[in-house]
């Protein structure tokens, strides 16, 4: 793109070798790109663009019935669906409190191994098998260690630990129980990438600044708040939105343990459900958009309150 | 309360945490081990054991030796070492044009990768089939490897041009003044420098290449493409049906396919702490 | 009797068969035309295409299957190669892929067995791409019991070609997989829901014989369930099924409803889920919970319903047929101390199983039609489900084959379970639309399980939405 607007500004009697400084560089930086657009415009713009497209429709799949435009009926329906703003309201509770979670003890974790301490190595290796058990077998793993009658969670808890006089029915019992026993799976599970992203961020920060703190006399929690807070910044936003993205899209947890639960439907459980169970494309492709777009706003949220882009 | 006191009170509560934070880590993977190696008919007693009584290694001796898994294991190697070469190399390039340059569009492009991951798996799976038998890929590992730079590349990028981003400039300059192309100065200078975040990308896109499950069911149909985590889904029980889980299998499995990533995490263990030096000479 | 039947049988099938050879009859359905042989199109097929029904002689042996019967009228698609989309994993993959073999050498059709998604939602999924694609990569599909209403559209026509061979199942599943006059598919093998019980504890409590109604039901899981605990097994439950929102819910409260007379959902394009039995079978259920059943047991799939059981910590169960044979190996604690019953009933409701069986259906946008038929044939006959039977457990859908003793003597509990009527999901009557219709059933008696709404509540806001869905 710049380089059309490089070539044809110039004068054509000396062509390339007039651009400028910032021309060349900016040329050089769209070839970088070339791979990565390729990539994005197969895999991603042309299935963003026939989801939109379909939003559109009242298209069903497998179906002999022909395919009808129907503008924006599909978006006038979903603003009237309760069970999709519940479904919003679900997910967007059990993202703040996963990805908060996370964040606090993704941070815990990252300033540990980051610190001087025996066994870090120990520990990096640890953290990172919730998240090599693969997310279907690990949601099984836990529905079973759930179980309220041969579980090993009501074990501890009731005969180990005495806790609780009996054994409690973690997935059974009601809409917030049951959120808060799949965020813990969903914690454990995602906790150490959150923790690996922010080390790597820790990593970047030249320790000659803590140095400087020191001899300033700045006590350890002074130079947390001072020095890698805001320096850190990049690292948590980025990780922010990733885990942000990835919690709001949150399926296999949930369907594995509550199956298809009415009060406890996430977003992309609706939309899975439209567009498999239901052959629903049109609607489907509608819910998918919509989640598309409140993903952007939280991308939005983030970006504007961390203030990061600038840089 | 002397200093000392204060320290050791604070050394007691620091480990106190490091121990909780692994108890709840490696709790369940605990768990699966013992479910491994617990007989079948032990598997469900109540009350629960937390050592069985007869180990057996009767899981794993039927895991490996199950043809169906090793392949997979295979293909999952195949596809988790190329998706996250691809990623690292096509998203370290981009990352260096975001995170160094300055020029019309750059957020556009670092916004527009962000997208492609904002949908629901679910929603892109019938454009992607639609795609992947128009390049008649279907059925191959290629499916797979192109399908996952869908998740692997966005982040790739973004945490990329973020440590493009903190490099300091005048490592840069000083390259260019000795004459080097920018691209001399790209892989001389800098992506040395992005070794800590390239282990860690790296790690984390073979990670979640290794997990995938939906796409890699959508696009293979063969066993002799299938990946492990469709494999471990697929073992065989006592009957014939395809309600029965045969638990122990499953878990072992799963225990098997974590020792890559363990191995892999202990080789780069030096990488990332060569980073950490790193970090701390220059500037 | 049963010997006059079989020729009866026989006989009928010899003359409607020798039609329906490979090439697809245009016309009238053969049974039309009892001077069918007269047909032109009818090659060299002849008597050889007909299914036979005499099941002496069929192995156990997984390397000795049955003959191909209509080798003859394969042969002339000999060269081609057909597509199947098989089961995965397993027995049940071992025994596909001998079948596919057996039959290759004996036509010289090339058969292929791709293993299916395990999970039915992906393998649904999965279906729905190849057919929306109308791809020509697969001709046979296993085709659960629920979907025949959906894909009919994309299912070759096989009313006149199997005309015969339909006639030998239960005419229920007959019935369920013909759409609008149509039908899409051979039943390979149902499962029916059952109820398992230990036989141990029965005695020791003092009673004879299983349950016959819910009230007893209710009744000895009470008195057991309060026995064990006291003995010291704090774990211990009466009565153990499927609760969690998904389709395995749909499938125990259809036998619920059945059972209490309470009817079957969907009738005649009228829906009949609100009616005053339906609401008390569902209130009745909702009392288990936290009572005889675990509360637990609104979040129960088939596997969690049976580790309970097998590992001794349930009285009853209700469950498939995969969980005698897994329950009775010989690792199973609970090895010798069950057995199964019909379900229980409320008069006047009749003892019922929800039907959740496999069918083979072709694909429309098969190339190999022909070859397709003559493989469904042969994997679909009498035979091979004898010899499923014995070899993997699959539950026949012929009488005959679930009648014969040795069948029996592989799976005693067919012999009990004789009275049960297999109830098949209204998927007929919602077509494409059934998995809504499926989802509104489970997600309602779910909500009333989980006691967040009353069962009258939760099924008349159902009737609302199903008459808004098929309206």
């Amino acid at each position: 793109m710049s380089q059309r607007v490089a070539t044809t500004s110039a004068p054509p009697s000396t062509g390339k070798r007039t651009l400028t400084l910032a021309q060349s560089q900016s040329r050089f930086a769209w070839i970088l790109l070339i791979p990565t657009i390729v990539v994005v415009l197969m895999v991603g713009l042309f299935p963003l663009a026939q989801t939109f497209y379909f939003s559109l429709t009242d298209a069903r799949l497998a179906s002999n019935r022909p395919v009808n435009f129907v503008g924006l009926e599909n978006y006038l329906y979903l603003l009237q669906d309760q069970q999709f703003f519940r479904t919003v309201g679900n997910t967007v509770f059990f993202t703040v409190v996963t990805v908060g979670f996370e964040f606090v003890l993704g941070l815990l974790i990252a300033l540990v191994i980051n610190s001087n301490f025996r066994g870090r190595g120990l520990m990096r290796t640890a953290i990172l098998i919730p998240w090599a058990i693969p997310t279907v077998v690990s949601a099984q793993m836990w529905k079973w260690m759930y179980h309220d009658i041969y579980g090993v969670i009501n074990d501890l808890l009731v005969n180990q630990f005495g806790i609780f006089n009996q054994n409690v029915a973690f997935l059974a019992t009601n809409t917030t129980v049951s959120l808060f026993a799949i965020a813990a799976v969903d914690i454990w599970k995602t906790t150490p990438f959150v923790a690996l992203l922010l080390l790597a961020g820790l990593q970047v920060i030249p320790s000659d600044v803590y140095e400087a703190a020191d001899v300033d006399g700045a006590n350890k929690l002074q130079q947390f708040f001072a020095i890698t807070l805001p320096l850190l910044m990049p690292a948590i936003l980025v990780t922010l939105i990733f885990r942000t993205l990835d919690s709001l899209r949150v399926f296999d947890v949930f369907y594995v343990m509550l199956g298809n639960r009415r009060d406890t439907q996430t977003m992309a459980i609706y939309a899975q459900q439209s567009l498999v169970n239901f052959s629903d494309l049109g609607y489907g492709s509608t819910i998918s958009i919509a989640i598309f777009l409140i993903i952007a706003l939280f991308v939005v949220v983030y970006v504007t309150f961390l203030k990061i882009e600038e840089a | 309360m002397s200093r000392t006191a204060r320290n050791l009170i604070g050394q007691i509560f620091f480990y106190l945490l490091v121990g909780v934070i692994l108890i709840y880590t490696i709790f369940p993977f605990y768990w699966a081990f013992i479910s491994s190696i617990t007989p079948n008919n032990q598997l469900f007693a109540t009350p629960v054991q937390y050592w069985p009584q007869n180990p057996t290694g009767q899981n794993y001796a039927l895991v490996l030796s199950n043809n169906n898994f090793l392949i997979a294991l295979m293909n999952s190697a195949i596809v988790s070492v190329s998706v996250t070469v691809l990623a690292l190399i096509i998203g370290s390039l981009a990352a260096y044009a975001l995170g160094r340059f300055k020029f019309g569009g750059r957020s556009v492009v670092l916004y527009t990768v962000l997208a492609m991951t904002m949908f629901p798996q679910i929603a892109v799976l019938g454009s992607l089939y639609t795609m992947i038998s128009a390049f008649r890929l279907y059925n191959t590992l290629w499916a797979l490897i192109i399908t996952y730079m869908i998740f692997t590349l966005p982040f790739t990028v973004w945490v990329l041009t973020n440590f493009f981003k903190a490099m300091p400039r005048e490592l840069e300059e000083a390259a260019y003044v000795d004459g080097a192309t920018p691209f001399q100065t790209f892989y001389k200078i800098l992506l040395p420098l992005a070794a800590p975040g390239m282990v860690t990308t790296g790690l984390l896109a073979f990670i979640a290449a290794w997990n995938e499950y939906l796409f890699a069911l959508s696009f293979t149909q063969t066993p002799d493409k299938r990946t492990v985590t469709i494999a471990i889904t697929a073992f065989e029980g006592v009957t014939a049906s395809s309600f029965e889980q045969p638990w122990g299998q499953i878990m072992a499995a799963s225990v098997l396919v974590t020792i890559p990533l363990i191995i892999l995490t202990l080789i780069f263990q030096k990488r990332i702490i060569a980073g950490l030096t790193a970090g701390a000479v220059k500037g | 009797m049963r010997s006059t039947l079989m020729s009866m049988l026989l006989v009928m099938s010899m003359i409607l068969a020798a039609c329906g050879g490979a090439a697809p009859a245009p016309t009238a359905p053969p049974a039309a035309q009892p001077e069918a042989p007269a047909q032109p199109e009818a090659p060299a097929s002849g008597a050889v295409g007909v299914t036979p029904t005499d099941l002496t002689g069929i192995s156990s042996e997984i390397t000795d299957l049955p003959a191909v019967f209509n080798a003859e009228a394969a042969r002339q698609y000999a060269g081609t190669t057909l597509r199947f989309y098989g089961d995965a994993i397993g027995l049940g993959s071992d025994m596909d892929k001998a079948m596919a073999a057996k039959f290759s050498e004996e036509t010289g059709i090339n058969v292929v067995v791709l293993p299916r998604p395990q999970d039915a939602t992906e393998f649904y999924a999965q279906i729905q791409r190849f057919f929306q694609a109308q791809s020509t990569e697969t001709d046979v599909f296993m085709m659960d019991v629920i979907w025949p209403g959906a894909f009919a559209t994309h299912l070759y026509d096989v009313s006149d070609i199997f005309a015969a061979e339909a006639k030998l199942h239960y005419p229920n599943i007959v019935e369920n997989n013909t759409v609008d006059g149509k039908l899409t598919a051979l039943p390979w093998f149902g499962d029916f829901g059952m109820l398992f019980y230990r036989t141990d504890l029965l005695q020791e409590y003092g009673y004879n014989a299983p349950p016959t109604t819910w009230d007893e039901l209710e009744e000895i899981a009470k008195t057991v369930q309060e026995g064990e605990r006291a003995k010291g097994n704090p774990n211990f439950v009466g009565f153990v099924w499927q609760g969690a929102a998904y389709e395995g819910l749909t499938c125990n409260l259809l036998e619920w409803f059945y059972s209490q007379d309470a009817g079957t959902f969907l009738q005649d394009g009228t829906v009949t889920i609100n009616n005053p039995q339906a609401v008390a079978a569902l209130e009745r259920a909702a009392g288990w919970v936290g009572s005889i059943s675990p509360k637990g047991v609104v979040s129960y799939r088939e596997e969690d319903a049976r580790n309970v059981f097998q590992g001794g910590n349930a009285m009853f169960m209700r469950n498939w047929p995969y969980a005698y044979s897994a329950a009775d190996t010989d690792d199973s604690p609970i090895k010798d101390k069950f057995d199964v019953a019909p379900l229980p009933v409320t008069a006047p409701g009749q003892p019922a199983g929800t039907v959740g069986g496999w069918q083979l259906a072709i694909s429309n946008y098969s190339q190999n039609k022909g070859a397709a038929v003559e493989f469904v044939r042969y994997a679909t006959s009498p035979q091979m489900q004898k010899w499923r039977a014995l070899v993997g457990t699959f539950v026949p859908t012929i009488p005959i084959v679930s009648e014969d003793e040795e069948v029996i003597e592989a799976m005693p509990f067919l012999r009990n379970l004789s009275p049960v009527v297999r109830v098949t999901r209204p998927s007929r009557e919602t077509g494409e639309l059934y998995n809504e219709a499926s989802t509104i059933i489970f997600q309602s008696a779910n909500e009333a399980l989980l006691g967040s709404t009353s069962a009258a509540d939760a099924l008349a806001r159902a009737e609302q939405q199903l008459q808004r869905l098929i309206r």
